[in-house]
């Protein structure tokens, strides 16, 4: 009601001491920016993190061995304590069985020196069906596998080896029993990034005929992989794969990239939120400097006060006045802030995630109002304790100040 | 004059309590003061007069006795009431005029308007109340420190007529002002008890008084005279 001219006495006030509402505006700018910033980066490694992940959301791993612990050595293998665990035939046949009309992709691996020329190493070397290759593989230059003597190499491999279509590769250790054997490289695979079934990018992979050629077991599958058609279907075919092999005792490990997903949005958050903590604590000084400049512009104008009081002004008129000022001091820094908050945001993604494609998404932007609002809330709560004791100052003491 | 009271304290006694022990600054008056009557109220300093009007002024409340403004009794009134009687029945003037220095003169004569009404002015009221307290043109939007004293004390009784009180209140009205200037805003007073206003001033110069139909005294929390 008598808003405007209140309103309009306080914007007065803040502009006859405009450095020191200034100075004090500069806090709230500050921790806006903190806050603003902190959550707009975390929102965009989740969303960067998050984005790569889904792509293997239509992915279901099984692997032996009961619970995520393993259940321990000695545990379900049921053959010698130094051997690997293994899925067997009978297990991936109950596993296609309830998974099905989706695709089952057993996956044989082994880990194994790698021989290139002069340079030796270690890779991971994948035995797949050459069928479920072509599903779950994409190759960026050469063919697929063309013979079983052939492999697929991933990009970061093939960079670090120099490797290109045609050379060729010694896998395995002449000490040791297998011996070696010579693959020729058909393609080169294109790069994965972050996967949740098998990490191909440092990896070679065969033919799973080549495979158990060379390291035997045939039929002992390290690890079975579930493509969905359906996204949704996630939980139905875990809980049936649960069910048909996990009765009598925990078999299998069943997991899939959300649950992965979960945990890293979560430590990420957790991170994010600790960093916004610091940055809120930038915000409490903030707030002690408007608390401090309230203060004073109350005591410098208990005279003032007593003069509004004695001609009329209710108490509630005046604390409004002293609360709209505060107000205007955060609504001022908050904005400012996150006008900043934006380009600075911009620039830390830029340089601490590397892509900006998910600055301009709902998520990301959200935290820009929220800083805001946040500091602005900060603000007018500082003004509160000042804007009280104004209002109950006693009109006659207050006259009598000078 | 009607012999209606406007005013009317019976037997009120304000003490203050201090660390030092409790000061009583009013010990009993009773006063009726009439419609359209122009009060002087003088006394030494210490005496109490300020109290007396303060509690007039409904800027305090008597701690015993009751007190009577426009019918109706100050001492059962809350906070906002008494903010509510302030700003609709009496008008203040003080020494040191207390004008509003955030606001322009014709913006100070305008605020309680806008806290009666919640609005800002439409009517024309402020520009009316300075003319007739004789400043017009661009000087009313001057800020207060820009004029002089009597010049403030002139925008300060507009301010204090802006709600149309039935009260004026003058704490001292000339105590900052030169013996011209002094006259001229006791002639102003004057007129605007002839219209009809009750004017209650204190003052310590008798000369001011003099303007007044009565003159009460004041010594040591009572009435002397």
């Amino acid at each position: 009601m008598t808003g405007n001219v209140i309103f309009d006495l306080s914007v007065r006030n803040v502009r006859r001491h405009f450095l020191r509402s200034f100075l004090a505006a500069i806090g709230i700018v500050i921790g806006v920016i903190a806050i603003t910033s902190l959550g707009i980066m975390g929102a965009n490694l989740t969303l960067s993190i998050t984005a790569t992940l889904s792509e293997n959301s239509d992915i279901i791993k099984v692997s032996p061995g009961g619970g995520p612990d393993g259940g321990g050595p000695g545990f379900g293998g049921g053959g010698g304590s130094d051997e690997e665990e293994y899925l067997d035939e009978s297990q991936l046949k109950d596993i296609k069985q309830a998974a099905s009309p989706n695709t089952v992709i057993p996956v044989y691996s082994e880990s194994d020196t790698i021989t290139v020329g002069d340079l030796e190493g270690r890779a991971t070397v994948y035995g797949l069906d050459p069928d479920d290759i072509a599903t779950l593989l994409t190759v960026a230059n050469g063919t697929f596998l063309k013979s079983t003597s052939t492999a697929l190499v991933g990009p970061t491999l093939a960079e670090r080896y120099e490797l290109k279509i045609g050379s060729r590769i010694t896998i395995g250790d002449e000490d040791s029993d297998e011996g070696t054997s010579t693959v020729r490289v058909a393609g080169i695979l294109e790069e994965r990034g972050m996967t949740y079934d098998i990490s191909t990018d440092n990896a070679i992979v065969v033919s799973d005929r080549w495979f158990t050629g060379f390291y035997g077991g045939e039929g002992e599958y390290s690890e079975v992989i579930v493509k969905l058609d359906d996204i949704n279907d996630v939980d139905a075919v875990e809980e049936a794969i649960d069910d048909q092999l996990n009765r009598k005792e925990d078999e299998v490990t069943i997991s899939d990239a959300s649950r992965m997903m979960d945990s890293i949005t979560s430590s990420i958050s957790t991170i994010i939120s600790m960093m916004m903590g610091i940055g809120a604590i930038s915000l409490l000084v903030a707030s002690v400097s408007i608390f401090n400049v309230m203060m004073m512009s109350v005591t410098e104008r208990i005279k003032e006060i007593g003069i509004l009081r004695s001609i009329g002004t209710r108490r509630s008129v005046v604390r409004r006045m002293f609360l709209y000022e505060a107000f205007i001091l955060g609504m001022l820094g908050a904005v400012v802030g996150g006008i900043l908050s934006m380009i600075i945001g911009y620039l830390v993604v830029l340089v601490m995630i590397g892509t900006t494609d998910y600055f301009f998404t709902f998520d990301s932007l959200i935290y820009i109002p929220y800083g805001i609002a946040v500091g602005i809330v900060v603000c007018v709560l500082s003004g509160v304790y000042p804007a009280w004791s104004a209002a109950n100052l006693d009109p006659i003491e207050a006259l009598a100040t000078e | 004059m009607s012999s209606v009271p406007v005013i009317s304290l019976k037997n009120v006694v304000k003490v203050y309590p201090l660390p030092a022990g409790d000061v009583t600054a009013l010990r009993g008056i009773s006063l009726d003061i009439m419609e359209g009557e122009f009060v002087a109220i003088m006394g030494p300093s210490g005496s109490g007069k300020s109290t007396l009007l303060n509690q007039i002024g409904s800027l305090d409340v008597p701690t015993s006795g009751d007190l009577f403004i426009a019918g109706r009794n100050i001492r059962e009134m809350n906070d906002d009431e008494l903010t509510d009687m302030r700003r609709d029945t009496i008008g203040y003037i003080f020494q040191k005029f207390n004008l509003i220095p955030l606001l322009t003169l014709y913006e100070n004569v305008e605020y309680p308007l806008i806290l009666k009404y919640g609005k800002r002015d439409t009517t024309g009221r402020p520009i009316e109340l300075l003319r007739m307290v004789g400043l017009e043109g661009s000087m009313i939007e001057h800020k207060p420190t820009e004029i002089s004293g009597g010049q403030q004390q002139r925008v300060a009784i507009a301010r204090a007529l802006a709600n149309d009180p039935k009260i004026l209140l003058c704490d001292e009205p000339t105590g900052n002002l030169d013996s011209k200037t002094s006259e001229q805003i006791m002639d102003l007073l004057t007129d605007l008890n002839r219209q009809g206003r009750t004017i209650i001033m204190v003052t310590h110069n008798p000369e001011t008084a003099e303007y007044a139909h009565r003159t009460i005294v004041i010594r040591d929390g009572r009435i002397a005279l």
